[in-house]
C-alpha cells in the first residue's frame, strides 16, 4: 500500500488543477482503478507482453490508417494509382503505408500469440469467460476489418481475393445471392464495393475495435488478470487488501511491457525498412498489378493470416459444407470456457492429454496455415482433411479428455524462478 | 394518484409499457429501411446491368469470346462438331449431367446446354467461389491427364467442366457453369441479358 500511496502523490494536493479536474472528472480514481493500483500477479511472463502489444500495434494502425487516407482515393478508377502515388511522390509516404501493410500482419501475430497465451494458461475459464467471448468478437472484428482493408489497393489480389469471399454468402440456402448484392451494392465487385469497404474500413470497423478493446479492458480489470499457474491471486490478500502475489500495474508491468515494446518496435521497423512485402506474404506479389476483372490469378491464396480458416474452407468438397465448416472454425474457440472440464487452469498442471492435445492444434494450425498458400493438389487437401479434423477434435473432445486427464496439485501461491514466499 | 404507489392501474401501466415498446419497436424498424435500403444496387448499377451485344460473325470454331454483362464476363464459345461428340462422351463423368440443379434458361436446359448447339454462351465464373476458369479445349494435354476430353479448368481451386460448361464430379464446384439469358438477333449478333429469352 506504501508503494501505491507514494505513486498518487500528483492528484492528492489540497489545490490546484488536478484538484478541480478531479472534483469533477474522476481522472485520480481511474488511474488507480486501471493503472498504480491495478494488481496483476508477479509472475506474468513474456506470453503476457502481446495484449500491450496488440494495442501497440492497434496504435500504429490508427495512427497511420489517417494519414493514408489523406492521398489515397477510394474509387476503382484511382485507388490503384493513388497507392502508388502514396508509394513514390508522397514524401515518406511509402513508410506510411508500409508500416500499415506490416502492421496488418504484425496484429495477426500478437492476436494469435495473445489468444494462445490464453489457451495454456485457461485464461478463458471462470470468472474471465466474457473477457474471451469479447476478444473472440475483437478478433473477428479484426478479421473484416483487415479483410476489407486488402480491397482498397485495387491489385488483382484485392479484387479476386474479394471475388472469392464475398461469393461465400452466396452459399447460404435461399438469402444467399440476394445478400451477395446487397454487400457488393453491384453485380460484381466494383467502384460501389470500393468505396463501401473502404467507408467500413475507416469508420466502422475502427470504431467498433477501439470500443470493444475498452470493454474487453474493462471487463480484465473487473476480475483480474490470470497467470501462468492460473491461480486466483485475489484469494491471498494483505491486510490492506492487495493481492499477496500482486504488483501495480504501474510501474512494475509497464516497465516489463516497456522493454517488450522496444523489441517489438526493432523487428517491426526491421521488416518496414527492409522486408515490407515479406517475400509476398505480408504483400502478395499479384497484388501489384492493378485489378483485372477478365482475368484471374493463376492462384489465389489470402494473406498468411486468413490461410488456416481457407483451408479448411477447400478441404470441403461441398460448398455451403465448406464454408459452414470455415466459420465454425473461426467461432468454435469461443466455447472453449465451457468445454475446458478441467479442474486446473493451467498448462502448468495438466496432464499428458491436454498437453499433447494442445500440441496437436498448434501442428494442425500451423500446417493449415502453410496449405491454405499452396495450390490445392490432392495431397495437400487430404492433409488438409486431416488437420480439419485434428482442429474440431481438439474442441469436441475437449469435455472428455479434459476431464480425465491427470493434472497436477495446484500451490497456494505463484511460483517464480529465484522468489521464495516470505 | 401517481404519488400513491397502492393505487398505481397495473394494467394500464402494462398497456402503457408495452404500447410505448410496440411503437418503439415498428419505429426502430423503419428507421433502418433506408440505411438497409442503400445497400442494394443503385438505380446507376441496374442501369449498367442493361442487355449487350456481341458479335460473333467473326469468331473461328474451337474459339472463345468474351463479353462484360452486370460486371461478370461471360463466355461466348462456337463449339465444332467433334467437340459436340465429346460432350455426349463426359456425360457419365459430370455431377449434373441434365442441369437439374444448375442455373440457366428453360431454353438452354439440354444436353448441349445452349439455344443453337454450335454456340455456348455461359458465365465465365467458377460456380465455387467465382474466379475465371481458363479454356482448355485441347484433348489430353500433360497436366490435366490422359482423360481430358477439352472443357474449362478453374486454376484457383481445380474445378473442370466439359464443353457445355459441366461440372465433373469430385471437384469442389456444386454446379455447372451458369448460363444467362441471351437470344440471337440475326445471324451474327447475340444479345445477352435481354429479358424476354430465346427468339
Amino acid at each position: 500500500m506504501a508503494r501505491a500511496e507514494s505513486e498518487l502523490q500528483i492528484g492528492q494536493k489540497d489545490g490546484g488543477l488536478m484538484k478541480w479536474i478531479n472534483d469533477r472528472f474522476p481522472f485520480d480514481k481511474m488511474m488507480k482503478e486501471h493503472v498504480t493500483e491495478y494488481y496483476a500477479s508477479k509472475n506474468l511472463n513474456l506470453w503476457y507482453v502481446f495484449g500491450v502489444l496488440s494495442m501497440v500495434v492497434l496504435v500504429i494502425q490508427l495512427l497511420t490508417g489517417i494519414f493514408l487516407t489523406m492521398n489515397y482515393k477510394p474509387s476503382a478508377a484511382e485507388a490503384f494509382a493513388s497507392v502508388e502515388y502514396i508509394m513514390r511522390d508522397v514524401k515518406y509516404g511509402y513508410i506510411i503505408r508500409y508500416m500499415h501493410s506490416t502492421g496488418a500482419s504484425a496484429f495477426f501475430i500478437v492476436v494469435y500469440l495473445h489468444m494462445f497465451r490464453a489457451m495454456l494458461y485457461g485464461s478463458y475459464r471462470k470468472p474471465r469467460e466474457l473477457i474471451w467471448l469479447i476478444g473472440m468478437i475483437i478478433f473477428i472484428v479484426l478479421m473484416a476489418e483487415a479483410f476489407m482493408g486488402y480491397l482498397l489497393p485495387w491489385g488483382q489480389m484485392s479484387y479476386w481475393g474479394a471475388q472469392v469471399i464475398v461469393s461465400l454468402f452466396g452459399a447460404i440456402p435461399g438469402i444467399g445471392e440476394g445478400l451477395v448484392d446487397v454487400i457488393r451494392g453491384d453485380y460484381s465487385i466494383s467502384d460501389i464495393t470500393l468505396n463501401r469497404f473502404f467507408a467500413l474500413h475507416v469508420i466502422a470497423l475502427p470504431l467498433a475495435l477501439v470500443m470493444l478493446v475498452v470493454v474487453h479492458i474493462l471487463a480484465l480489470h473487473e476480475v483480474g488478470s490470470n497467470n501462468p499457474d492460473g491461480i486466483e491471486i485475489k484469494k491471498k490478500k494483505d491486510a490492506n487488501g492487495v493481492p499477496l502475489d500482486g504488483i501495480a500495474f504501474h510501474p512494475y508491468h509497464t516497465s516489463k511491457d516497456l522493454v517488450a515494446i522496444v523489441v517489438f518496435m526493432a523487428a517491426f521497423f526491421a521488416v518496414v525498412f527492409f522486408a515490407p512485402e515479406m517475400g509476398g506474404y505480408f504483400l502478395e506479389h499479384a497484388n501489384f498489378e492493378p485489378a483485372n476483372r477478365l482475368k484471374t490469378p493463376e492462384h489465389i491464396a489470402p494473406v498468411w493470416y486468413f490461410t488456416p480458416f481457407y483451408a479448411i474452407l477447400r478441404a470441403v468438397p461441398d460448398k455451403l459444407l465448406g464454408v459452414i465448416l470455415m466459420g465454425a472454425a473461426v467461432v468454435i474457440p469461443m466455447f472453449l470456457p465451457w468445454l475446458d472440464r478441467s479442474p486446473v487452469k493451467s498448462i502448468r498442471y495438466k496432464g499428458v492429454i491436454t498437453k499433447s492435445a494442445l500440441g496437436l492444434f498448434v501442428v494442425a494450425f500451423l500446417f493449415l496455415g502453410w496449405l491454405g498458400l499452396q495450390p490445392a493438389t490432392d495431397l495437400y487437401t487430404n492433409l488438409a482433411r486431416v488437420f480439419t479434423v485434428i482442429y474440431f477434435a481438439f474442441f469436441a473432445l475437449m469435455p472428455w479428455y479434459s476431464k480425465i486427464d491427470q493434472t497436477k496439485p495446484v500451490p497456494e501461491r505463484v511460483v517464480m524462478k529465484g522468489a521464495e514466499h516470505a | 394518484m401517481a404519488d400513491n404507489p397502492d393505487n398505481l392501474d397495473d394494467s394500464r401501466r402494462r398497456f402503457l409499457g408495452i404500447a410505448t415498446g410496440a411503437t418503439g419497436a415498428v419505429a426502430g424498424a423503419m428507421f433502418v429501411v433506408p440505411f438497409l435500403g442503400s445497400l442494394v444496387p443503385s438505380k446507376r448499377a441496374q442501369a449498367l446491368g442493361a442487355p449487350v451485344e456481341i458479335n460473333i460473325g467473326n469468331l473461328e470454331t474451337g474459339q472463345m469470346a468474351r463479353k462484360q454483362w452486370r460486371g461478370r464476363t461471360v463466355y461466348v464459345v462456337r463449339r465444332d462438331e467433334e467437340m459436340l461428340k465429346r460432350i455426349e462422351n463426359t456425360t457419365p463423368q459430370v455431377a449434373d449431367p441434365d442441369s437439374a440443379e444448375s442455373e440457366q434458361p428453360d431454353y438452354a436446359s439440354n444436353g448441349f446446354r445452349s439455344l443453337k448447339p454450335e454456340f455456348l454462351v455461359v458465365f465465365g465464373q467458377c460456380t465455387h467461389l467465382g474466379c475465371a476458369p481458363s479454356q482448355r479445349f485441347e484433348v489430353a494435354p500433360p497436366d490435366l491427364g490422359q482423360d481430358w476430353l477439352g472443357g474449362f479448368f478453374c486454376a484457383c481451386h481445380g474445378s473442370k467442366f466439359d464443353m457445355a460448361g459441366r461440372v465433373f464430379k469430385g471437384v469442389p464446384a456444386p454446379l455447372n457453369l451458369p448460363v444467362p439469358p441471351y437470344r440471337f438477333i440475326g445471324e451474327d449478333v447475340i444479345e445477352i441479358g435481354t429479358e424476354t429469352g430465346a427468339a
